[in-house]
């Protein structure tokens, strides 16, 4: 950057010199978005404004390949199962009503980009990032999930990237005292060189804590709290998170921002005071984009304008530039709308908490942004056409050439183990793959328990916390996705990444209300990746319509590719649901020798895009399991009701009921012997979906019949709890501590 | 034999918490004056036999793959001479 204050471009001499050559497709704009914004303005854009057009009209920012994708989420109806939402997509999270006068917020975000250049500090801000987010709807922070995906476990790019990753999401989540309650971790070489860092943030309000981003009120003022702003990750978020990586060395990449949890944590706090004092007429996060969004996103969202004066702004570093100090991705910052009778308050509780305040502007009648630099005007836009009138692209897309060939390449003409013995070591093999390995290695570096509210968290189907100590009211969230089968096939694939996480969900007690979605695909340029993302839409669309739960929000990361290769499409679901009481829940994995067990849903030989595919023969190819949302509603429902009755519950999703029963066994030590009919094979591998593996006293299994029969779902007697094994009848005999010991020992063995 | 020091810093445009923390404590501490605090690290390396230049060249690796984050920090090598003397490079 030239020296600022020589050579400050403001919007006289913007008008003054019109034909100024500008770098424009530097900052990632394209000619005719350049164009547009010289139209919008009626004259050249000042460096400033440049910069701000650029960052929020990036892909990150503007959503501009997926808008016309993500809209149909809107035609959903904004109600759940309870009740109406509190607000919904297009704020920073969706609000719902759980009952009891409580309202619940949550929203799942991308960080991979970041997290693939600076591994800690990435995923460490990821989690920074979705808690401010969730902070700025008036709710308290209650939990974190961090979904996961990452390349081979042994590639060398894997051994840097995780250890950094866990301990960056760990460290700052810990440091701020929230329970880190699920998550996913999934490896897949498509994600080797684009590892996924999905974070999720879950919290509480009281219904009329609610609090809208907005700037309304003449003569309000615009307060900065929180950090000092820095050069750090200048262009960082969205920048990065819109163009390929290419071959560049260190030196070339942009900076990166650190995170502060302990300031973090002091923003959390004074924020809640400072909202129940009631202080706030409207506030936002800053993220990425940093003030560039802030202010225009406020200022849109208002009814009137706004003027910044940019110098009042704390600096952590004296020499930053107007344009720098716009685009600047520096943590633990907030932005308020504040009436002037409130400010001095407003500045008391940010001073008792040791947090920087200042008042940077005002709410002003007109309707321009006008942000100021040492009393000379360098921002003079109309704020709606930075924050929402961005460009709109209908990109193309068509179904891949060779996705036919794909679906016609099933798994299950794969060979398959034929004897007990072939059977038991697939069953071994499985068990220490990387994806279906015991995660305690990532999961032990979180708090789970911080709080004490934490009532179930991995290895559980959900993560579940109570919100009242005294009515026990809590609510349970799951994130899922299995990548392969939206490979195979998106719209079915979204479908199933749906329909498994509103299963976790229910397998617990609870009853699902929304999701969240973090949509991570390739290149929106590619027709091919683009179409997997209009059908992952379509599908998520068509299934919450049929589950009858709205999509609250949520987040897209594209260009997740390296060269020409995109990783597999990967839209990760997070399903929140309800328990009235989280003292009657039904816990993962079996709790009691002598109990019954149920298979509960119907398996078929569905065996393409499935574990046993993939870790043993590397296959990907076939259709994926079939998807009946009806039957998995009456599955959910016969899980909730079933609270009391089911002594134990566990999904089956990758691995089938092999793994199923492997985890529900090593969870307390307690065996499992079971009769299979039909083909053990199909029986144990196949990854059916709308599956449950459930126990119930030895008495009760006419109950269960009752219930079974009632919500019209298969139920399959298995057998029954106890022995130090997993027993196959006629088939194999597995001793848990052979099972635990190959399971435990995949991720130690790698990283420790 | 010869000695040689690492100094790691973080990157000048990087916000250091750990600085950041000990510039709150100093004025609790009755130290007035202080404006900015940046805090890294030091390593001292002996190495073993000449000091040649492609040992030094190997030391800049050391610094560069597993002293360092090249990403969020700097780092500057010297050489104290056996006399005890300094050497920057």
């Amino acid at each position: 950057m030239p020296d600022v204050r020589t050579h400050l471009d403001t919007v006289t001499a913007a008008e003054q010199d019109p034909d100024r050559e500008q770098p424009w497709a530097d900052l990632g704009l394209k000619a005719d978005e350049y164009a547009r914004i010289r139209e919008i303005l009626g004259r050249r854009p000042t460096s400033s404004e440049l910069a701000m057009y650029s960052v929020m009209w990036s892909e990150h920012c503007s959503y501009k390949s997926t808008k016309v994708h993500l809209k149909q989420f809107s035609d959903i109806p904004q109600e759940t199962p309870v009740g109406k939402m509190l607000a919904g997509i297009g704020e920073n999270a969706g609000v719902l009503d759980v009952g009891q006068g409580y309202a619940v917020t949550f929203k799942v975000e991308s960080h991979n980009h970041p997290s693939f250049v600076e591994p800690y500090q990435g995923a460490a801000t990821g989690v920074g990032g979705i808690v401010r987010d969730i902070l700025a709807m008036g709710a308290r922070p209650v939990a974190v999930m961090d979904p996961l995906r990452f390349g081979p476990l042994d590639a060398p790019d894997t051994q840097r990237v995780l250890p950094g990753i866990v301990a960056g999401v760990g460290g700052y989540g810990n440091c701020l005292g929230l329970p880190n309650i699920g998550g996913e971790a999934v490896f897949d070489e498509t994600y080797l060189g684009n590892p996924l860092v999905n974070a999720l943030c879950v919290g509480v309000l009281r219904h009329e804590d609610l609090h809208l981003a907005k700037a309304s009120g003449v003569g309000n003022q615009v307060i900065l709290y929180g950090a000092r702003t820095g050069g750090d990750g200048i262009g960082g978020v969205s920048v990065l998170a819109s163009e390929t990586f290419d071959a560049d060395g260190p030196a070339k990449r942009p900076s990166v921002q650190v995170g502060d949890p302990f300031m973090e944590k002091l923003l959390i706090e004074c924020t809640l005071e400072i909202f129940a004092a009631g202080l706030v007429a409207g506030i936002q996060d800053l993220g990425g984009a940093g003030l560039s969004c802030a202010t225009s996103e406020l200022a849109s969202a208002g009814d009137g304008g706004m003027h910044v004066e940019l110098d009042r702004v704390p600096l952590r570093d004296s020499t930053l530039a107007p344009e720098e100090i716009l685009m600047s991705e520096s943590q633990e910052r907030m932005m308020a709308v504040v009436e002037p009778g409130d400010v001095e308050a407003f500045m008391a509780i940010c001073a008792k908490w040791d947090v920087e305040a200042v008042v940077v502007g005002e709410v002003t009648d007109g309707d321009r942004l006008l942000i100021d630099w040492h009393g000379e005007c360098v921002v003079d836009v109309p704020p709606r056409s930075v924050a929402h009138d961005g460009p709109t692209y209908n990109r193309p897309f068509a179904r891949p050439a060779w996705q036919d060939a794909l679906q016609a390449d099933g798994a299950e003409s794969l060979p398959r183990p034929t004897t007990g013995a072939e059977l038991r070591a697939t069953v071994l093999r499985l068990a220490a793959s990387p994806n279906l390995c015991d995660k305690s290695w990532i999961t032990d570096q979180y708090d789970r328990y911080v709080q004490g509210n934490t009532v179930l968290a991995q290895p559980s189907d959900s993560g579940m916390i109570r919100i009242d100590d005294e009515t026990n009211l809590g609510v349970a969230v799951s994130t899922d996705c299995n990548g392969r089968f939206a490979k195979l096939d998106p719209y079915a694939g979204a479908r199933l990444a749906l329909a498994e996480s509103y299963r976790n969900v229910a397998t617990g007690g609870a009853r699902p209300l929304a999701i969240s979605d973090c949509l991570n695909f390739g290149s929106p340029e590619d027709p091919d990746v683009m179409w997997q993302f209009a059908e992952a839409c379509r599908g998520l669309k068509d299934g919450c319509l049929e589950l009858g739960i709205p999509v609250t929000g949520g987040n897209v990361s594209l260009y997740n590719q390296t060269g020409d290769t995109a990783i597999l499409p990967t839209p990760v679901v997070a399903v929140l649901g309800v328990i009235e009481d989280v003292t009657q829940r039904t816990p993962t994995g079996f709790q009691a020798a002598g109990d019954k067990v149920f298979l509960l849903g119907e398996t078929r030989e569905e065996l393409s895009g499935s574990e046993w595919a993939h870790v043993v023969h590397g296959h990907l190819g076939g259709l994926p399991p079939a998807v009946d949302l009806a039957a998995e509603q009456a599955l959910a429902e016969l899980l909730v009701d079933g609270v009391g009755l089911l002594t134990s519950a566990h999904d089956l999703s990758d691995g089938g009921l092999a793994q199923a029963l492997v985890e529900s066994a090593l969870r307390h030590d307690i065996g499992v012997s079971v009769r299979l009919a039909g083909d053990a094979f199909v029986g144990l591998f196949s990854e059916s979906a709308g599956r449950v593996v459930v126990t119930v006293a030895p008495t009760d299994g006419d109950a269960l019949g009752a219930l079974a029969s009632r919500y019209g779902v298969a139920l399959t007697e298995l057998g029954v709890t106890g022995g130090g094994s997993v027993t196959v009848e006629d088939q194999f005999d597995l001793p848990l501590v052979e099972a635990r010991a190959v399971w435990s020992a995949t991720l130690p063995a790698a990283f420790a | 034999m010869a000695r040689v020091v690492v100094d790691v810093m973080p990157k000048p445009e990087i916000l250091d918490p750990q600085g950041k923390a000990v510039l709150g404590a100093l004025p609790r501490l009755g130290f007035d004056g202080v404006t900015e605090v940046r805090q890294g690290k030091r390593f001292e390396l002996e190495i073993d036999g000449d000091l040649t230049e492609d040992r030094l060249a190997e030391v800049n690796a050391m610094a560069e793959t597993l002293l360092s984050n090249p990403v969020i920090e700097d780092y500057a090598v010297r050489v104290i001479q056996e006399s005890g003397q300094e050497s920057g490079q």
